[in-house]
Order: structure tokens, then sequence, then C-alpha cells
């Protein structure tokens, strides 16, 4: 027997690994000192257990640890690397370079950032989703001082091609910033190709409300902080840290470095089976994003002639998205799949289904064929399908 | 998205869907919303010889509450004449359905379905 619900949202959060909450637990009530009062026996403590996280983050993605800023998520590391660098460099110029596609976080930071008088270009998207690097390169001027471009999108799943976007920026002397967090532990990611790079807990089977920023020490890329207090975190984040929830991240980071070529030949293999199953089950549906430039856990279809929303309803028993956890509550079709040019209608019939570390074949089974069957029953109803079936 | 328990049955179990003969003179027909919006219904009616609404049955592309809508709106105006079903305000399917605040354009899209689909019938009466 199956568990319901069948939880295939994974781009949206994902459970907490169990021996992850096992590494945190010391840290709430018995090891609970404050990693910044080395004085004492529990200080250290608690210091040593956020030195092992720290390092154990980096490693993950080929940094050293004294390049790892903890942070509260993902959304904080990019609004530190934003507009920490934007503000930091003003002097240097006022363009920052970013694309129709990043997450909200990083696109109203960059908007923020406008109003304040930053000159923001905000990159097109090429139909599969990968990011028009030719205009990247046209649109760098000597006034640019910053590209903030995701590594993966966190609704269609496809990979930026990071190495290229990194040497064009080298090339041109630009701070390089890449939203990692649907990346980090999915696919092997190099941090040198970066000059800032965030990281999520959540999206990797650690804790909500922590994350981190690898900030380059060779050179060293300067920003101004966010917060301001003790002057933890190398002065770029003050603030105690959140022992328990950095043991998390790293610990999560560790089990990911392990465990990644394993899950990730299984997911790809679970992905492919359910795209194949829908693709040849159903006419008219449509893989949004590049087949092949993804991460193993992540589809978007759209279904002509049916609604998003439509689909999830006639499958209660299972969670997945038709756009991001962020805009889900809303009526608005998704910005990602309009800046993919995407038939209008089709922007409102996707279906995100993310796949994870606790996904069984069971549940890519029994998902697929329900979708198959609802968006058959949906067509019958549809005004605007007009083939039979 | 939380429906009640009124909206999810109508999804599961929605009567009246399908089509009439949009050239029979005694059909109406009408087709609103937008599939660039998210929400089509197409409605139609037939009127029997008395002026009174026979038979109702809808088409809807959109979200459950829309579906929903349509399909309550075909069940209510069953057996009504053309000025009672007129009288089926928006306000009453989005309380009968307790839909969220969100939601509460798709009785609207309804409601403007029947007025549509009457006004086609009248059109080819006259002619």
């Amino acid at each position: 027997m199956m568990e319901k619900p069948i939880y295939m949202d994974y781009q949206a959060t994902t459970p907490c690994d169990r021996r992850v909450l096992e590494a945190m637990l010391p840290y709430f009530c018995e090891d609970f000192g404050n990693s910044g009062s080395t004085s004492h026996i529990l200080g250290e403590r608690a210091e040593e257990a956020v030195e092992k996280a720290r390092t154990q983050v980096a490693s993950l993605i080929k940094a050293d640890r004294s390049e790892i800023i903890f942070t509260s998520g993902a959304t904080e590391s990019n609004n530190l690397a934003i507009q920490g660098g934007a503000r930091f460099h003003r002097e240097k110029g006022n363009r920052i370079i970013t694309c129709a596609i990043e997450h909200k976080c990083v696109l109203e930071t960059c908007y923020g950032l406008k109003k304040e008088g930053f000159d923001v270009v905000v990159l097109p998207v090429l139909r599969n989703g990968v990011v028009d690097v030719e205009m990247l390169e046209k649109s760098i001027n000597d006034q640019t001082i910053l590209v903030s471009l995701m590594a993966v999108n966190n609704e269609i799943g496809v990979i930026q091609p990071l190495d290229e976007i990194s040497s064009i920026c080298r090339r041109h002397g630009v701070l390089f910033h890449t939203d990692a967090a649907q990346a980090v532990g999915k696919i092997e990611v190099d941090a040198s190709k970066a000059d800032l790079m965030s990281i999520s807990g959540h999206k990797i089977y650690g804790p909500k409300g922590v994350g981190a920023l690898y900030v380059r020490k060779n050179p060293q890329v300067k920003l101004t902080p966010l917060f301001f207090g003790g002057g933890q975190e190398q002065r770029l984040r003050s603030g105690t840290l959140p022992v328990p929830l950095c043991v998390g991240l790293g610990t999560a980071c560790e089990i990911c470095e392990r465990e990644m070529a394993n899950e990730s030949e299984r997911l790809t293999e679970y992905k492919n089976y359910f795209m194949e199953k829908i693709l040849g089950s159903l006419e008219e549906v449509y893989l949004n994003g590049d087949r092949e430039f993804r991460i193993p856990g992540c589809l978007n279809f759209s279904f002509r002639g049916i609604e998003g929303e439509g689909i999830m309803l006639g499958m209660k028993d299972v969670c997945v998205s038709s756009g991001s956890a962020c805009t889900s509550a809303s009526l608005e079709s998704s910005y990602v799949l309009e800046a993919l040019s995407i038939d209008e209608d089709l922007a409102h019939s996707s279906l995100r289904i993310g796949l994870g570390r606790f996904t069984t074949f069971e549940e890519v089974d029994y998902v697929s064929s329900k979708i198959i069957e609802v968006v058959n029953r949906l067509r019958k109803m549809s005004p605007i399908w007009t083939k039979g079936g | 998205m939380k429906y009640s328990q009124k909206v999810m049955d109508l999804y599961a179990n929605p009567k009246n869907v399908g089509s009439l003969d949009e050239e029979d003179m005694d059909v109406g027909t009408s087709v609103v919303g937008a599939p660039s919006c998210g929400d089509v219904i197409k409605f139609q009616i037939r009127v029997d010889k008395d002026g009174k609404i026979s038979d109702a049955k809808f088409k809807t592309f959109g979200c459950g509450a829309a579906i929903a809508s349509s399909a309550l709106m075909t069940d209510w105006v069953l057996g009504k004449t053309l000025d009672q079903a007129k009288e089926i305000k928006n306000q009453e399917v989005t309380e009968y359905l307790s839909l969220p605040p969100v939601k509460a354009h798709c009785s609207v899209l309804a409601e403007k379905a029947i007025a549509k689909a009457i006004e086609n019938y009248m059109s080819k009466r006259k002619k």
C-alpha cells in the first residue's frame, strides 16, 4: 500500500531527512551553547558543530569553508548577494543583469534596486528555458557590476549553462551570482564558477529556515551587509547562529554528497518513465523546458484544453503544483512559462511534478496513470478541446 | 485551493456536461471567457414551446470553481422560463458553493454565460 497523500512537489520543499533531524536534536536542549561564546565548553561545542557544518556545506560545492556564510535561507542569500554586491560596488557602476525566469526573490530584489537608481536588465530566455547568453554578452557594458542568473529553474527544472555564463562574466570582470537553491545536492555544482552562490536547506532534505551564501575568497568578493550587530559570519551576517539549523544544513549537504550519484540515477529513470508514459499516452502534451538540460527530479507539462488547477483537483491525494509554491495561491499564469513564449492557454494548463529522495516507482506509476485519467476526463468537458477522446 | 464539498461533488460528478445542436432554432449558445485568462465556458439551453428551459448543457475549461459554477447553473436553469433564468445572480452561486473570494469571478462568468445564451436564443427567434 502506498501512503497517502503522495508527495510530488519536491521543488517547493522536501521533507527533512530523519538522519538530518537526528543530527540536529542534541543542539536544542543539551549542547545549546552560543557558537560565539567560546569561553566555555558549551560554546566551544556549538562552535565545533557549526564549523563542521560549514565544512560539509563547502565540500558539497567544492569551496573552502571560509567561503560559507550561514543565512536564513536562499531568499536571504539572494538578497545579501544582490543588494550587498550592488551597494558595495555602486561607485564602479550601476547595471545589474538578471533574467526573466529567476525566482521572485531575485527579481523583486532587483526591482527594489531599480527604484534606488540601479539600471536593471532582465534577459529573455529561449523557448527551451535556457538563458540567452548572446544577449548576456551584449548587455554587459562598462557600468555593469553584477550578473545574477540561477543555476536551475524552480518551475521547469532547466539547468543554465553556468560555465559559459561564468566565462563571460570573468572576461568582463563582472561579479557573477547564482541562485543554486535548486541545483545544489541534485547535480554537481562547482562554486568556483561563481563569485556568489545561494544555497537552501529545505530543498535538500534539511530544515526550513537555514541556507548559505558562498562568497568567493580568491579574489575576495566584497559585500555590504543587510544586518548589523555582533559581526558574526565575517561581519556579513550579524546575529547568533541557529546552531541546530546549521548542523541540519551541514548534515543534509553531507548526505547529498554521498548519495547524489545513486539518487540522481534512480530519479532519472523515474523521470524518464513518467515523461514517456505521459507523452506517449496523451495527445498535445508539452514538456516545458529543455528535454536534456534539466535536473533529474523535475517535470513540467502543459496539457492542451484543460486548466492546471482542474487537474490537481482531480487527484486530491497527490501533492503537485501548477506553478511555483509562491504563486500557487494566485490566479495568474506562471511568469516563467510566459517567458518561454508558450501559448497563453498552455501557460494556464501546466503541472509541475517534483520527484525526490523518498519517491517510489509505485508512486510514479500511480500518479502518471492518474494524470492521464484526469486529463482525459477533463478534456471531455472542455469547450476548447475539439479532438476525440 | 480549499473548496467546499459542494464544489468538489459538482467537479467530480458534474451533471449536464455536453453539447446541443447549435443550428437548432430552439437552442441558445454562448461561449464566454478566454483561454488566455484561464476560463472558458460554453453554455447551451434548449427552450420548449412553453418558453421554459427544457435542457441545458455546458463545457468548461477552467479551475474547479469554474466547472462547479457552470454545472450548478445548468442545473438551476432547468424548468425555468427565460425571465426566471435571467434572475439568477452570481452572488447566489458564490454563496451556494461557498466560493473563496479569489474565485468569485467564476460565478460572474457563469451568470454571463446564461445571459449570453438567452440572448443568442432570442436573436435566432427574431429572424
